[in-house]
């Protein structure tokens, strides 16, 4: 395609991504650096139904001549950034100087909100992206395969995880894994111990999490392979048949070759998705055991009655720098391909 | 013919009954929690909207949409149904209106009681009592030879003597949910230890001490004799563990008891459930709950005619010696003419025994939100409990910064 073809091609989408993705984006990092005015309260005297009593208030047309002097609140540079409740720095050099072994100083550092959800992030992102394209890629083969009457009953039968709502998927699970559950009381039974709980236990929270995880987004690398596996070519595969290739070896040396960039799409797009871990913690009720950087952004805007904005901007930056990382191997492994194939 | 004329009849007499409110424009648009007496509360006052456009949204997630919709202007709502707890984001950012003119010209009925004032400006007009207090079953109690527990150390031994009879493996249920439900759980054993959740005149954390240690061991023998996925159940999900027949002793709002005794699920079960006062912690003579309002609260960014109509229509309701007469089951109404029956026991127990009412401080929702996520390690055996609490202050204080209170 021409490049001026392109431009007025990919002029609509452009635009649309800037005044909706960037000029959000930008709007967010502004707001990652300020932080509330400080509050000026007075005392007062307050009656209820249960009484009279003297305490303090916001004094509101003191706060609303600050507030509209400065809207966007008071300039914090990076304080936001470095504070306990994200990266926490002087707590780090703090817990450094103190604790005596290595291992101490991880205990004390993965109890920091930020780097607890940083974990279980990053616990979720390496569990579940390779499983999904492992398992996606093994439905795909096996589909493959089948015969073609019964094959499309089966592929709607294997998007379905795809197609129920996440937070439905997570709750269904849910009520079954409870302690008085089909799973959860099986698995009670099993062990022979009444207090064990999936809910209740960290460790197998995120097991859970995790499963469900694989579970919902394999059909997705499914329907990506399976449409891909359609474009290999039969004269090289009949040709190794012949050779006495092993159904093995065909995949090792032409399929997967053949199909090699759908897989860096996938993990690509599959990579994105798992970073921004969400619905499933809702779903589970799993605030206690797992927590995720989107997580947290959500708490800050609203499971507290006081919105923190300056928060929730900070750690949404903190999560786009996150997927950016997590995703240049792969960007510069394409680029790299992309500049040679031309 | 005849049809025709009976349902004029109908219509004529119908309107009249409401005719009081008479209210000829303006649009009303109310947000509320969702639990039955305030259902109750918003259709009475739907019965005088007279031509007023008439809108409610009844949510649970109520906190979560309130100072977003109401800091748009126009606001999404004309009203907010709010507690002690979530006046307090509406008053720091200034999205409410004082009521003084309107109760003055509309408020016939309401009694001064009722009025939340604050600085002298009347902010909300409170309509009903809640508090969380002690559910026994009779039979199970009875059968076993135990007292109705006073305290919470007389609650974990009767928990203990049940669940070692083999009767039931998680005697104890209270709304331990990570977030909201279990900060409140502390606030109330916290205040029943005696603690004050800062330090006089400021807006420093006092948790870290021997009061919030004790509170944390209580509040984890507790869950210990609770149903092992306590950390994901609120009060709806507790309701249904007391119905399943599962718990023989719970600590759950005084507003659920109504469906908690209807007439859906097990007679039995039902028949034997009974209320009592919030139990006492630690030796200490107040109790370890927390004392809460429900009343309405105005819009600023709103027209004067919207707040005018919503206001009439509100008030209606809150002054209504009819509904707290049919629904005296669903609440403890604040209203004239109230009579308390056996469902009310639990608040005025709480009043007698001189509860507190929930801190309505500018900070104290920041302060909920750290217990909320911070405690759930201690509690999971992980943490010990002064490490526990120093995390909490240590989130608070880094809110409370960047919210300017620090």
């Amino acid at each position: 395609m021409p490049n001026k073809t392109f431009f007025w091609f990919f002029l609509p989408t452009g635009l649309a991504m800037i005044l909706f993705i960037g000029l959000p984006i930008i709007s967010t990092g502004i707001q990652s650096f300020y932080a509330q005015h400080d509050q000026i309260v007075k005392e007062v005297k307050k009656c209820d139904p249960f009484g009279c009593t003297v305490s303090i208030v916001v004094d509101n047309e003191e706060t609303t001549k600050i507030r509209e002097a400065k809207p966007l609140g008071k300039f914090n540079g990076f304080g936001t950034y470095t504070d306990r409740n994200h990266l926490a720095l002087d707590e780090i050099k703090k817990f450094w100087n103190e604790t005596e072994s290595f291992g101490a100083f991880i205990d004390q550092v993965t109890n920091l909100p930020f780097y607890k959800a940083l974990i279980f992030t990053l616990t979720y992102c390496l569990f579940v992206t390779p499983n999904v394209l492992l398992l996606g890629f093994i439905i795909a083969l096996s589909l493959n395969a089948v015969a073609r009457k019964i094959r499309g009953p089966l592929i709607f039968g294997t998007i379905l995880p795809m197609i129920v709502t996440p937070l439905v998927g997570s709750l269904v699970l849910f009520w079954m894994i409870d302690s008085q559950g089909i799973i959860g009381a099986n698995i009670q039974n099993l062990m022979n111990d009444p207090y064990l709980s999936l809910k209740s236990s960290k460790t197998l929270t995120w097991i859970t999490i995790i499963i469900y995880g694989i579970w919902h987004h394999s059909p997705f690398a499914f329907v990506v392979f399976y449409a891909a596996l359609q474009t290999v070519p039969q004269e090289p595969i009949e040709a190794a048949i012949i050779d006495g290739a092993s159904r093995l070896q065909r995949i090792k040396h032409i399929v997967l070759p053949h199909i090699y960039p759908v897989v860096t799409f996938v993990a690509l797009i599959s990579l994105m998705d798992n970073f921004r871990v969400f619905e499933p913690i809702i779903g589970f009720s799993a605030e206690g055991s797992a927590q995720s950087l989107s997580w947290l952004i959500y708490d800050n805007l609203v499971n507290e009655e006081v919105i923190l904005f300056g928060s929730a901007a900070a750690t949404s930056m903190m999560t786009i720098i996150g997927i950016a990382i997590l995703l240049a191997p792969v960007l510069i492994r394409t680029w790299k391909e992309f500049k040679t194939a031309r | 013919m005849r049809k025709i004329l009976v349902t004029l009849l109908f219509l004529l007499f119908g309107t009249s009954a409401f005719a009081d409110c008479n209210i000829k424009s303006g649009s009303i648009n109310i947000l509320a929690n969702d639990f039955p007496a305030l259902r109750t509360f918003v259709e009475t006052s739907k019965q005088c909207k007279g031509s007023a456009d008439f809108k409610v949204t009844h949510s649970s997630e109520h906190n979560k949409i309130a100072v977003p919709a109401l800091t748009a202007n126009p606001s999404e709502f004309s009203a907010r149904i709010a507690a002690n707890s979530s006046i307090v984001p509406l008053m720091n950012q200034d999205l409410i209106r004082p009521l003084d003119n309107l109760v003055k010209k509309y408020g016939k009925g309401i009694q001064d009681s009722q009025l939340i004032t604050i600085d002298g400006k009347v902010m909300a007009v409170a309509f009903m009592a809640n508090t969380q207090h002690l559910y026994y079953r009779e039979d199970v109690l009875k059968d076993m030879g135990i007292a109705v527990p006073k305290t919470y150390e007389e609650v974990v031994a009767a928990s203990e003597k049940i669940r070692a009879s083999g009767k039931m493996k998680y005697p104890y249920a209270a709304a331990y949910k990570a977030g909201w439900n279990l900060a409140e759980e502390f606030v109330n054993m916290f205040i029943g230890h005696g603690g004050e959740f800062f330090k006089a005149g400021s807006a420093q954390p006092n948790i870290n001490n021997a009061k919030g240690v004790a509170t944390l061991n209580m509040l984890k023998k507790l869950s210990e004799l609770s149903n092992p996925d306590y950390l994901t159940h609120d009060s709806e999900a507790i309701k249904v563990e007391w119905e399943s027949g599962n718990v023989a002793l719970m600590t759950l709002w005084a507003s659920r008891s109504g469906t908690l005794l209807d007439d859906e699920g097990d007679a039995k079960i039902t028949a034997a459930t009974k209320l009592t006062g919030p139990a006492t912690v630690g030796g200490g003579n107040i109790p370890a709950a927390t004392l809460w309002w429900d009343g309405f609260t105005l819009a600023k960014n709103r027209s004067d005619a919207d707040a005018e109509a919503t206001f009439r229509a509100l008030a209606h309701a809150a002054s209504n010696k009819k509904m707290v007469a049919d629904a005296a089951d669903q609440a403890v109404w604040l209203v004239e003419g109230f009579v308390p029956g056996p469902k009310s026991i639990g608040v005025i127990e709480a009043v007698k025994m001189g509860a507190k009412p929930y801190p309505m401080l500018p900070q104290m929702g920041l302060m909920h939100g750290a217990l909320g996520s911070e405690i759930v390690e201690f509690l999971q055996g992980k943490e010990s409990a002064e490490q526990a609490l120093k995390d909490v202050e240590a989130a608070y204080i880094s809110k409370a910064k960047e919210q300017g209170f620090l």
